[in-house]
């Protein structure tokens, strides 16, 4: 699957120790069995089983019962294209963003910084202290510094770099804003663990054979740094795309900026349409899976395992 | 860039006063050097002697702190590593992992835009004999493989200057020897400038022309191999380069056929020509295969230096020669190395001997013997103390 991508050491699984079958093995490894089981095979079977439910005849709103209604998903298709089309769109350029954020970020802690492994640290730190604020408040707080009456937007107003009745929540600049910020952390730690084992030797001997800086870093850089960047862009891209928190109207999104992740939450939510809201999510999951695989599958990162 | 040309010959390589200091510790300290166009030129010194900095500073992966590069007559100091017509073979070889053998290979025609890159990669590779396995990644390949590789994508850019960084580091001790004919035959092929770095004495003295020896970021001596073998200048060269046997005595009568320098009681004579300082104390020295073992006392001859008596302490046989260890009172224990003429030895452990060797192989170093070490008894450490007491000198 698309995450064998994480693991930067594919481990050589000895023949024989499978051959056994050592019960101990299979002891250690029940939990985590029961828990996939019970916690994601359970609810993804009834998820699909859901996306499938008719209205309960004579039922009340939000009752449904078992049926195989495969339109069910054209339904939700043309009821919500733009929003499933928005999100990748959303998320793919927020990615963008997060990469080319944090890969000069990471370089210049994970290359640049390996001679004080204190600032080293400390840049790490700041990398990850966003966390022990929950990002429900930061993204709040955004709201807050992009709101009409806020300091930054009253001033932009004022220098006229803004027109006197725009806005700046509630846009695709502030949703893919938002998901940029959230997930830069996502990006940056594994672009730096592995531009921090980057062997600069590679880069020397780039130079020279006569290869500029600008060419080391296209040609010897950038492929050997291909495990971090595939990691990144998945672990940013995958919970972007089903983001519901940065485009729904509470924070920073609006009517028109409205993601998958707010359908779905939506039609279970509020409007208590279970197998359209099932059907969404199938259709995420299973469009993610997809554009994931042709990603791994074309970065050729399992080469360079 | 525009299409480029491959470098007619070898160039010339100029070091003037070149200093580089690191912060905490200086690397090189005025070190001037020129390497004749198309030589064999090694550089060789114990680690941390600045040599693999002297390589890098050509290389343009360092910055000198004063001094400057020419290569070819033309000032390279200030130019990038890219922009430099020198290429290196590094002690890692650095072979890039993402990219086949092939495309290593290919790396820096491509960048010069040379025509028909994969072409010449495939020229060079049958060279080096690996061209059936170009489309291998280079973990895929032995060591000895992958060194021939590194050294494939440096000599295919026809560099005029081919820098070597201990490449045969790694390498057990026959592909080496292997090695390092192929690496000799090569350069004498294209004609290129070779700087070889190297800790391996006896892999400089085959390959080289001409060898600096360089310690504590100095060059010591500088000289054709078989100059800084039989006439090393200073106790370090002596040491560094093969074994030496050394005394220090004071100069007893001073001809102008030859110094006699007084050694425990000993009156041994080196010929003036081979002695660099001929006043005071004065430390000299012959090479352990030029001493005979005598098992009564040998009859004089003016000709002819003689110690002893003094024991054996040691028999160690290595199948070419017999090494013998010999305490001698007063002037320590001597190094003999015997050729295995004879079937079995006659000299046992615990034999008392008398050593000799002709005036004319011995040697006198330049070196101040109240800076340079006295050599005593204890002959296993004696190379070590050597450098501990250079360094705190």
């Amino acid at each position: 699957m698309a995450f064998a991508a994480f693991s930067t050491t594919a481990a050589p699984s000895s023949s024989d120790s499978i051959k056994k079958k050592s019960p101990v093995a299979l002891l250690l490894l029940l939990p985590g069995i029961l828990y996939l089981v019970l916690f994601f095979l359970a609810p993804l079977v009834s998820l699909l089983l859901t996306s499938f439910k008719v209205p309960a005849e004579f039922g009340d709103i939000g009752e449904f019962s078992y049926a195989f209604r495969w339109e069910n998903y054209t339904d939700v298709i043309s009821a919500y294209w733009p929003h499933i089309l928005r999100s990748f769109g959303y998320a793919i350029t927020a990615t963008f963003f997060a990469l080319i954020i944090s890969y000069p970020l990471a370089y210049f802690i994970g290359v640049k910084a390996r001679r004080w492994p204190l600032l080293q640290s400390l840049a790490l730190v700041m990398v990850v202290a966003p966390f022990f604020i929950s990002f429900l408040l930061r993204t709040l707080a955004w709201k807050q510094i992009f709101s009409d009456e806020s300091f930054l937007v009253t001033s932009l107003k004022a220098m006229s770099l803004l027109a006197p009745d725009a806005h700046v929540t509630g846009t695709a600049f502030s949703v893919i804003f938002g998901l940029t910020y959230n997930f830069i952390p996502f990006m940056t730690l594994p672009l730096y663990t592995t531009l921090e084992r980057l062997d600069v030797r590679y880069l020397e001997a780039g130079s020279d054979l006569y290869a500029s800086p600008f060419h080391v870093f296209r040609k010897v850089t950038i492929p050997l740094s291909m495990p971090g960047i595939v990691a990144g862009t998945l672990l940013t891209f995958i919970p972007a795309a089903g983001d519901y928190i940065n485009a729904s109207r509470e924070f920073l999104g609006g009517t028109g900026t409205q993601m998958m992740g707010n359908v779905i939450e939506a039609n279970f939510l509020v409007l208590q349409n279970f197998p359209a809201g099932a059907a969404l999510s199938i259709i995420l999951m299973s469009a993610i899976l997809v554009m994931v695989s042709i990603y791994v599958k074309k970065s050729g990162t399992e080469d360079l395992l | 860039m525009t299409t480029d040309t491959f470098a007619e010959s070898g160039a010339d390589l100029e070091l003037v006063g070149i200093h580089k200091r690191f912060p905490g510790f200086t690397a090189i300290e005025e070190l001037n050097l020129t390497i004749p166009a198309g030589s064999f030129f090694a550089l060789l010194g114990p680690s941390g002697c600045g040599k693999t900095t002297t390589l890098r500073l050509v290389a343009g992966l360092e910055a000198p702190t004063a001094g400057r590069i020419l290569v070819g007559g033309t000032d390279v100091t200030n130019q990038k590593s890219f922009q430099r017509p020198v290429n290196t073979v590094f002690q890692s070889y650095a072979l890039f992992p993402h990219m086949t053998v092939l495309e290593n290979v290919a790396f820096g025609l491509r960048r010069r835009k040379m025509a028909d890159p994969l072409g010449k990669a495939h020229e060079v590779l049958r060279l080096v004999e690996l061209d059936h396995l170009a489309s291998r990644r280079p973990q895929q390949l032995s060591g000895g493989q992958q060194q021939r590789v590194a050294l494939a994508r440096a000599i295919v850019n026809r560099p005029a200057l081919l820098l070597l960084d201990e490449p045969l580091g790694a390498l057990d001790l026959k592909l080496r020897r292997q090695m390092q004919l192929e690496l000799k035959t090569i350069q004498e092929d294209v004609g290129l400038t070779f700087l070889h770095v190297t800790h391996d004495q006896e892999e400089a003295m085959t390959m080289a022309d001409t060898i600096a020896v360089m310690n504590k970021g100095r060059i010591e001596q500088m000289g054709a191999p078989q100059e800084l073998y039989e006439l090393p200048r200073t106790a370090f060269v002596a040491n560094f380069l093969g074994q030496s046997n050394l005394f220090t005595g004071p100069v007893v009568n001073t001809t102008s056929a030859g110094v006699a320098v007084d050694v425990a009681g000993h009156k041994i004579v080196v010929p003036a020509a081979r002695a660099h300082r001929t006043t005071g104390e004065i430390t000299i020295g012959v090479r352990p295969e030029k001493l005979t073992l005598h098992s009564t006392k040998p009859t004089h001859d003016a000709d002819v230096n003689v110690m002893g008596p003094g024991r054996v302490t040691d028999v160690s046989f290595s199948g070419v020669s017999t090494q013998y260890l010999v305490e001698v009172p007063g002037a320590g224990t001597l190094i003999v190395f015997a050729q295995n003429m004879t079937f079995g030895s006659d000299v046992k452990f615990g034999d008392e001997v008398w050593v000799s060797w002709g005036v004319g192989h011995g040697f006198g170093l330049d070196d101040d013997p109240a800076d340079a070490p006295r050599f005593e008894a204890d002959f296993d450490t004696r190379s070590i103390a050597a450098q501990r007491h250079l360094e705190g000198a």
